[in-house]
């Protein structure tokens, strides 16, 4: 049985006068893999950075409707989006290690949230993240160098361990292994089936093929409308939106007849 | 649609007449960097004949004096040290904590895009200006005098517009996509600022810091029209005191008329050459060696 773990309601986001999605309504399940797809520009990142309050750092963004978390919504008054962040964690296109150590790359996150731990303590979070994220073998003898001495699939994992650390409920990834080779594509998608037993994830891809083979559940997205906007035209289990999808652009797209 | 014409292959004198014009922006470049370093070697060379016999101990040690041999740098120097201290002091504070605001905190928008125009155009003020405005608001306004103190506000002010434009542009050279994977974290604006923006434009913030001092080291006017004095015969004590810099205490000496102060007038410029210099090279060094790979 599924459960829900957050849901999107009549979300729409403004960049100024420009509506980039709107009224998207979307379910996201508990220790499920939910996949974001559609053509370029349809504003799969605006619903992605919306779930997270991440949206906000841009000038003139204007964002309506809810986005619930446990049943609440992050976007209520007197909701700190600080608090909001912690919670859900997010991992970017292109890997973004801190210009810092492997090590300080994990505990940083740890130490601002207020952990204030032993060493010892702390070793241990750095290095279960680094295990759940398939990355400690490799490191383990290096955790004092520079996370930039790593490949780019590494870095990525490091990236994913740094969010992991948080525990957070709900991680968000977009386009996670599109920078990345496709050796380096595969180990991030195990991981991410590895990754569902303990949390929730929603990943934008433009990889059709990555859709179908990581993800449960799939929101297909297109711009609709006079005013070009995005929405999500279609959701479902990921086998029958590859299978059996009921709008027949969903079935052009994922049949790879446009996008 | 017209006929699309063919294209044809250049014939060698083409060819020949194309890179003779290219030869020809190449001797020109050169003439110009050449007659650039000429006149610079040409300088130095005559400031150092000049100057290097009365580069001694004495000249560090010796207040100045009217005999050409006892003449030092001893106020100088002390001047020049101090309002350097101070200047840092109150400017780096003061104008990477406005690079930050302006940068990472005040909204984009039209009031905050006048002020980034006038910070810009208040670096290219001439330092005269800052005199006038220092001998206007701190020497009398604040009555500080013509001290010490006063000289560094001056300078400050001076300098201020260089440090944060410089920090500025070293902030905004740290990718977003950094600020972004702290935020996603959890983190305040502050820890952001405080442990990775800050942080990594640093040695950029560094240089800029450095190359505002260099300037503010051999700048005369400002503390000229402040009234610094060139003849200071005393060690200074307090912030209060009278003082004179460096590039004062040259020109005092080049307008005397005996032909030892022209000489020492140089070894004064050799002192000052090299401490700009340092500076410079620290600012390099520092860039080179804290220089972040993202």
């Amino acid at each position: 049985m599924v459960e829900t773990i957050m849901e999107v309601r009549n979300l729409s986001v403004w960049y100024g006068e420009f509506r980039a999605i709107q009224e998207i309504n979307l379910p996201i399940y508990r220790n499920r893999i939910t996949a974001i797809i559609g053509p370029s520009g349809c504003g799969k990142s605006t619903l992605l950075r919306a779930l997270n309050r991440m949206n906000e750092l841009m000038p003139n963004v204007r964002t309506e409707g809810e986005v619930l978390l446990e049943g609440q919504n992050i976007y209520a008054p007197g909701i700190d989006p600080v608090a909001v962040r912690r919670r859900i964690g997010m991992v970017f296109q292109k890997p973004n290690p801190f210009p810092k150590s492997i090590y300080e790359n994990i505990a940083w996150g740890v130490r601002i949230n207020g952990f204030r731990g032993s060493r010892a303590e702390m070793d241990a979070l750095v290095e279960n993240a680094l295990r759940q994220a398939a990355l400690w073998d490799e490191v383990k003898h290096k955790l004092h160098q520079s996370g930039y001495s790593l490949s780019g699939g590494q870095q990525q994992r490091l990236c994913i361990a740094r969010a992991i650390a948080l525990q957070p409920e709900v991680i968000l990834m977009d386009e996670p292994a599109s920078a990345l080779d496709p050796i380096a594509t595969l180990r991030i998608e195990e991981l991410m089936h590895e990754l569902k037993k303990n949390y929730t994830i929603v990943v934008v891809t433009h990889n059709m093929q990555q859709a179908a083979r990581v993800s449960d559940y799939t929101a297909m997205m297109m711009l609709v409308g006079d005013t070009r906007s995005g929405t999500v035209i279609e959701f479902g289990e990921t086998q029958r939106i590859f299978t059996r999808p009921s709008d027949k652009r969903t079935e052009d797209y994922v049949t790879g007849r446009f996008g | 649609m017209n006929r699309v014409p063919v294209l044809r292959n250049p014939t060698e004198d083409d060819l020949k007449r194309r890179h003779r014009k290219g030869m020809i922006f190449a001797a020109l470049a050169f003439g110009a960097i050449l007659l650039a370093i000429l006149v610079l070697v040409t300088l130095l060379i005559d400031v150092f004949l000049d100057g290097l016999p009365w580069l001694r101990p004495e000249l560090f040690t010796q207040f100045p004096s009217r005999f050409p041999e006892k003449a030092g740098l001893r106020s100088a120097l002390q001047g020049t040290f101090w309002l350097m201290i101070l200047t840092a002091v109150m400017a780096i504070p003061m104008g990477v904590g406005a690079a930050i605001y302006l940068e990472e905190y005040a909204t984009k928008g039209r009031l905050t895009r006048w002020i980034e125009i006038n910070v810009a155009n208040l670096a290219g003020v001439p330092s005269i200006i800052y005199g006038l405005l220092g001998l206007g608001l701190f020497v009398r306004g604040l009555g500080l005098g013509r001290s010490l103190l006063a000289g560094a506000m001056t300078m400050s002010l001076l300098v201020l517009p260089i440090v944060i434009v410089s920090s500025r542009e070293a902030l905004r050279a740290v990718p977003r996509s950094l600020r972004e994977a702290a935020i996603a974290l959890g983190a305040t604006p502050w820890q952001v600022i405080r442990d990775h923006t800050v942080r990594y434009a640093m040695p950029g913030i560094l240089t800029g810091v450095i190359l505002a001092l260099s300037r503010a080291i051999g700048e005369t006017a400002p503390l000229i029209t402040i009234g610094a004095l060139t003849y200071i015969a005393f060690d200074l004590r307090s912030p209060f005191d009278l003082f004179t810099v460096m590039p004062i205490q040259i020109f005092n000496w080049v307008s005397l008329p005996k032909k030892e102060f022209q000489a020492l007038a140089a070894a004064g410029i050799i002192v000052l050459l090299v401490m700009t210099l340092l500076m410079n090279a620290l600012a390099i060094f520092l860039r080179n060696r804290l220089q972040q790979r993202w």
